[in-house]
Protein backbone atom coordinates (compact mmCIF):
# COMPACT_ATOMS: atom_id res chain seq x y z
CA UNK A 1 0.00 0.00 0.00
CA UNK A 2 1.12 3.55 -0.72
CA UNK A 3 0.02 6.55 1.30
CA UNK A 4 0.75 10.15 0.37
CA UNK A 5 0.78 12.95 2.96
CA UNK A 6 0.26 16.42 1.51
CA UNK A 7 0.99 19.88 2.88
CA UNK A 8 1.50 23.26 1.29
CA UNK A 9 5.27 23.24 1.01
CA UNK A 10 6.29 19.65 1.71
CA UNK A 11 8.71 20.74 4.45
CA UNK A 12 6.64 21.31 7.59
CA UNK A 13 3.27 19.87 8.34
CA UNK A 14 3.51 17.03 5.82
CA UNK A 15 6.66 15.78 7.52
CA UNK A 16 4.92 15.76 10.90
CA UNK A 17 1.92 14.15 9.24
CA UNK A 18 4.12 11.47 7.60
CA UNK A 19 5.77 10.53 10.90
CA UNK A 20 2.48 10.39 12.75
CA UNK A 21 0.76 8.44 9.97
CA UNK A 22 3.63 5.92 10.17
CA UNK A 23 3.18 5.70 13.93
CA UNK A 24 -0.57 5.28 13.57
CA UNK A 25 -0.08 2.53 10.96
CA UNK A 26 2.29 0.70 13.31
CA UNK A 27 -0.33 0.81 16.05
CA UNK A 28 -2.86 -0.60 13.57
CA UNK A 29 -0.42 -3.27 12.38
CA UNK A 30 -0.61 -2.01 8.79
CA UNK A 31 2.44 -1.90 6.52
CA UNK A 32 2.59 0.89 3.93
CA UNK A 33 4.98 3.21 2.16
CA UNK A 34 4.33 6.78 3.27
CA UNK A 35 5.54 9.57 1.00
CA UNK A 36 5.42 13.37 1.24
CA UNK A 37 4.24 15.81 -1.42
CA UNK A 38 3.49 19.52 -1.56
CA UNK A 39 0.19 20.81 -2.88
CA UNK A 40 1.76 21.68 -6.26
CA UNK A 41 2.97 18.14 -7.01
CA UNK A 42 0.37 16.19 -5.04
CA UNK A 43 -1.97 15.44 -7.94
CA UNK A 44 0.78 13.72 -9.91
CA UNK A 45 2.24 12.00 -6.87
CA UNK A 46 -1.21 10.74 -5.86
CA UNK A 47 -1.55 8.73 -9.08
CA UNK A 48 -0.07 5.59 -7.55
CA UNK A 49 -1.33 6.13 -4.02
CA UNK A 50 -4.09 4.21 -2.24
CA UNK A 51 -4.72 6.92 0.32
CA UNK A 52 -3.98 10.63 0.39
CA UNK A 53 -3.79 12.21 3.85
CA UNK A 54 -4.02 15.99 4.22
CA UNK A 55 -5.62 18.77 6.24
CA UNK A 56 -9.16 20.08 5.85
CA UNK A 57 -7.74 23.37 4.58
CA UNK A 58 -5.84 21.75 1.71
CA UNK A 59 -8.17 18.88 0.78
CA UNK A 60 -10.48 21.02 -1.41
CA UNK A 61 -7.42 22.31 -3.32
CA UNK A 62 -6.52 18.77 -4.41
CA UNK A 63 -9.64 18.42 -6.51
CA UNK A 64 -10.94 15.02 -7.60
CA UNK A 65 -8.51 12.14 -7.06
CA UNK A 66 -8.73 8.44 -7.71
CA UNK A 67 -7.22 7.75 -4.29
CA UNK A 68 -9.37 8.16 -1.20
CA UNK A 69 -8.65 11.41 0.66
CA UNK A 70 -8.39 11.27 4.44
CA UNK A 71 -8.74 14.63 6.18
CA UNK A 72 -6.79 15.18 9.42
CA UNK A 73 -7.13 18.43 11.34
CA UNK A 74 -4.97 17.62 14.35
CA UNK A 75 -1.61 16.51 13.02
CA UNK A 76 -0.03 15.84 16.42
CA UNK A 77 -2.72 13.50 17.78
CA UNK A 78 -1.62 10.01 16.73
CA UNK A 79 -4.75 8.33 18.19
CA UNK A 80 -7.08 10.49 16.10
CA UNK A 81 -4.98 9.83 13.00
CA UNK A 82 -5.11 6.07 13.69
CA UNK A 83 -8.90 6.19 13.98
CA UNK A 84 -9.29 8.14 10.74
CA UNK A 85 -6.94 5.76 8.88
CA UNK A 86 -8.67 2.70 10.31
CA UNK A 87 -12.03 3.98 9.08
CA UNK A 88 -10.65 4.78 5.62
CA UNK A 89 -8.92 1.41 5.30
CA UNK A 90 -11.97 -0.59 6.30
CA UNK A 91 -14.03 1.34 3.75
CA UNK A 92 -11.46 0.65 1.05
CA UNK A 93 -11.55 -3.10 1.66
CA UNK B 1 25.63 20.77 24.08
CA UNK B 2 22.55 19.45 22.34
CA UNK B 3 22.88 17.93 18.88
CA UNK B 4 22.91 20.76 16.33
CA UNK B 5 19.87 19.41 14.50
CA UNK B 6 17.89 18.38 17.57
CA UNK B 7 14.85 20.34 18.66
CA UNK B 8 16.89 22.18 21.29
CA UNK B 9 19.84 22.59 18.94
CA UNK B 10 17.65 24.34 16.37
CA UNK B 11 15.94 26.57 18.93
CA UNK B 12 18.44 28.94 20.58
CA UNK B 13 17.27 31.00 23.55
CA UNK B 14 17.16 34.24 21.53
CA UNK B 15 14.61 32.62 19.20
CA UNK B 16 12.15 31.99 22.04
CA UNK B 17 9.62 34.69 22.92
CA UNK B 18 7.07 34.11 25.68
CA UNK B 19 3.89 36.01 26.57
CA UNK B 20 4.06 38.01 23.37
CA UNK B 21 1.34 40.35 22.16
CA UNK B 22 0.11 40.12 18.58
CA UNK B 23 -2.97 41.88 17.25
CA UNK B 24 -3.50 39.48 14.35
CA UNK B 25 -2.03 36.38 12.67
CA UNK B 26 0.30 38.38 10.44
CA UNK B 27 1.88 40.05 13.48
CA UNK B 28 2.17 36.67 15.19
CA UNK B 29 3.99 35.22 12.16
CA UNK B 30 6.27 38.30 12.03
CA UNK B 31 7.23 37.67 15.66
CA UNK B 32 8.12 34.08 14.75
CA UNK B 33 10.11 35.54 11.83
CA UNK B 34 11.97 37.86 14.23
CA UNK B 35 12.95 34.80 16.26
CA UNK B 36 14.35 33.12 13.16
CA UNK B 37 16.29 36.30 12.30
CA UNK B 38 17.70 36.59 15.83
CA UNK B 39 18.75 32.93 15.72
CA UNK B 40 20.53 33.48 12.40
CA UNK B 41 18.22 31.09 10.51
CA UNK B 42 16.53 33.53 8.13
CA UNK B 43 16.46 37.07 6.79
CA UNK B 44 13.53 39.48 7.02
CA UNK B 45 12.26 38.42 3.60
CA UNK B 46 11.38 35.01 5.03
CA UNK B 47 8.70 36.57 7.26
CA UNK B 48 6.98 37.88 4.13
CA UNK B 49 7.27 34.43 2.55
CA UNK B 50 5.66 32.76 5.59
CA UNK B 51 2.77 35.25 5.45
CA UNK B 52 2.39 34.78 1.68
CA UNK B 53 2.14 31.01 2.22
CA UNK B 54 -0.96 31.49 4.38
CA UNK B 55 -2.39 34.07 1.97
CA UNK B 56 -2.02 31.62 -0.92
CA UNK B 57 -2.89 28.29 0.68
CA UNK B 58 -4.98 29.22 3.71
CA UNK B 59 -4.37 28.65 7.42
CA UNK B 60 -3.39 24.98 7.04
CA UNK B 61 -0.24 25.77 9.06
CA UNK B 62 -2.44 25.66 12.17
CA UNK B 63 -1.68 21.97 12.61
CA UNK B 64 -3.36 21.30 15.96
CA UNK B 65 -5.67 23.15 18.35
CA UNK B 66 -3.84 26.32 19.41
CA UNK B 67 -0.67 25.53 17.45
CA UNK B 68 0.62 27.12 14.24
CA UNK B 69 3.75 25.89 12.45
CA UNK B 70 4.70 29.00 10.50
CA UNK B 71 6.93 28.19 7.54
CA UNK B 72 7.53 28.60 3.86
CA UNK B 73 9.72 26.64 1.47
CA UNK B 74 13.52 26.60 1.30
CA UNK B 75 14.58 29.89 -0.34
CA UNK B 76 17.46 32.40 -0.47
CA UNK B 77 15.86 34.01 2.62
CA UNK B 78 16.75 30.90 4.64
CA UNK B 79 20.32 31.09 5.96
CA UNK B 80 20.24 27.80 7.84
CA UNK B 81 17.73 25.37 9.26
CA UNK B 82 16.23 26.70 12.48
CA UNK B 83 13.17 27.11 14.65
CA UNK B 84 11.57 29.90 16.67
CA UNK B 85 8.93 29.90 19.38
CA UNK B 86 6.29 32.54 20.17
CA UNK B 87 3.76 31.97 22.95
CA UNK B 88 0.96 34.51 22.88
CA UNK B 89 -0.54 36.27 25.87
CA UNK B 90 -3.84 36.65 24.01
CA UNK B 91 -4.73 33.96 21.46
CA UNK B 92 -4.95 35.01 17.81
CA UNK B 93 -7.35 33.81 15.10
CA UNK B 94 -5.86 32.46 11.87
CA UNK B 95 -9.22 31.63 10.29
CA UNK B 96 -8.86 27.87 10.81
CA UNK B 97 -12.11 25.91 10.98
CA UNK B 98 -11.14 23.66 13.90
CA UNK B 99 -7.88 24.72 15.48
CA UNK B 100 -8.35 28.43 16.23
CA UNK B 101 -7.45 30.36 18.29
CA UNK B 102 -3.67 30.02 18.20
CA UNK B 103 -1.65 30.31 21.40
CA UNK B 104 1.71 29.09 20.16
CA UNK B 105 3.46 29.88 16.88
CA UNK B 106 6.52 27.79 16.04
CA UNK B 107 8.52 29.22 13.15
CA UNK B 108 10.44 26.88 10.85
CA UNK B 109 13.12 27.81 8.34
CA UNK B 110 14.41 24.85 6.35
CA UNK B 111 17.29 24.61 3.88
CA UNK B 112 16.05 21.30 2.50
CA UNK B 113 13.34 18.70 3.02
CA UNK B 114 15.20 16.41 5.42
CA UNK B 115 17.56 18.09 7.87
CA UNK B 116 14.85 19.11 10.30
CA UNK B 117 12.86 15.87 10.21
CA UNK B 118 14.00 14.52 13.57
CA UNK B 119 13.45 17.88 15.29
CA UNK B 120 9.92 18.14 13.89
CA UNK B 121 9.23 14.62 15.11
CA UNK B 122 10.30 15.59 18.62
CA UNK B 123 8.24 18.78 18.40
CA UNK B 124 5.13 16.85 17.37
CA UNK B 125 5.60 14.42 20.25
CA UNK B 126 6.31 17.24 22.68
CA UNK B 127 3.17 19.16 21.77
CA UNK B 128 1.03 16.08 21.13
CA UNK B 129 0.33 15.83 24.85
CA UNK B 130 -2.07 18.65 25.84
CA UNK B 131 -0.76 18.82 29.42
CA UNK B 132 2.79 19.37 28.17
CA UNK B 133 1.60 22.05 25.75
CA UNK B 134 -0.13 23.75 28.69
CA UNK B 135 3.02 23.63 30.80
CA UNK B 136 5.08 25.11 27.97
CA UNK B 137 2.50 27.83 27.32
CA UNK B 138 2.63 28.98 30.92
CA UNK B 139 6.44 28.97 31.10
CA UNK B 140 7.48 32.41 32.37
CA UNK B 141 10.59 32.87 30.24
CA UNK B 142 12.65 31.53 27.35
CA UNK B 143 15.08 29.68 29.60
CA UNK B 144 12.20 27.75 31.19
CA UNK B 145 10.80 26.81 27.78
CA UNK B 146 14.18 25.44 26.74
CA UNK B 147 14.62 23.70 30.08
CA UNK B 148 11.24 21.95 29.68
CA UNK B 149 12.12 20.94 26.12
CA UNK B 150 15.50 19.69 27.30
CA UNK B 151 13.82 17.50 29.95
CA UNK B 152 11.55 15.95 27.36
CA UNK B 153 12.87 12.66 26.10
CA UNK B 154 11.25 11.75 22.78
CA UNK B 155 10.73 8.08 22.05
CA UNK B 156 13.09 6.94 19.33
CA UNK B 157 11.16 5.92 16.22
CA UNK B 158 11.38 2.17 15.70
Amino acid sequence: MKILTVCGMGVGSSIILKMNVEKALRSLGVTADVEVADIGTARGAAAGADLVVTSGELAPQLGELKAKIVVIDNLVNVDLIARALEAALSEAR
Amino acid sequence: MPDKLSLLGLLPEQSVLVNASARDWRTAIRLAGEGLILGGAATAAYSDEMIATVEQLGPYIVIAPGLALAHSRPSPAVRRTGLSWVSLQEPVHFGHRDNDPVRLVVGLAATDHNQHTAALGSLAQLLGAPERMEELLTAPDAATVRHLIGNFDPEVPS
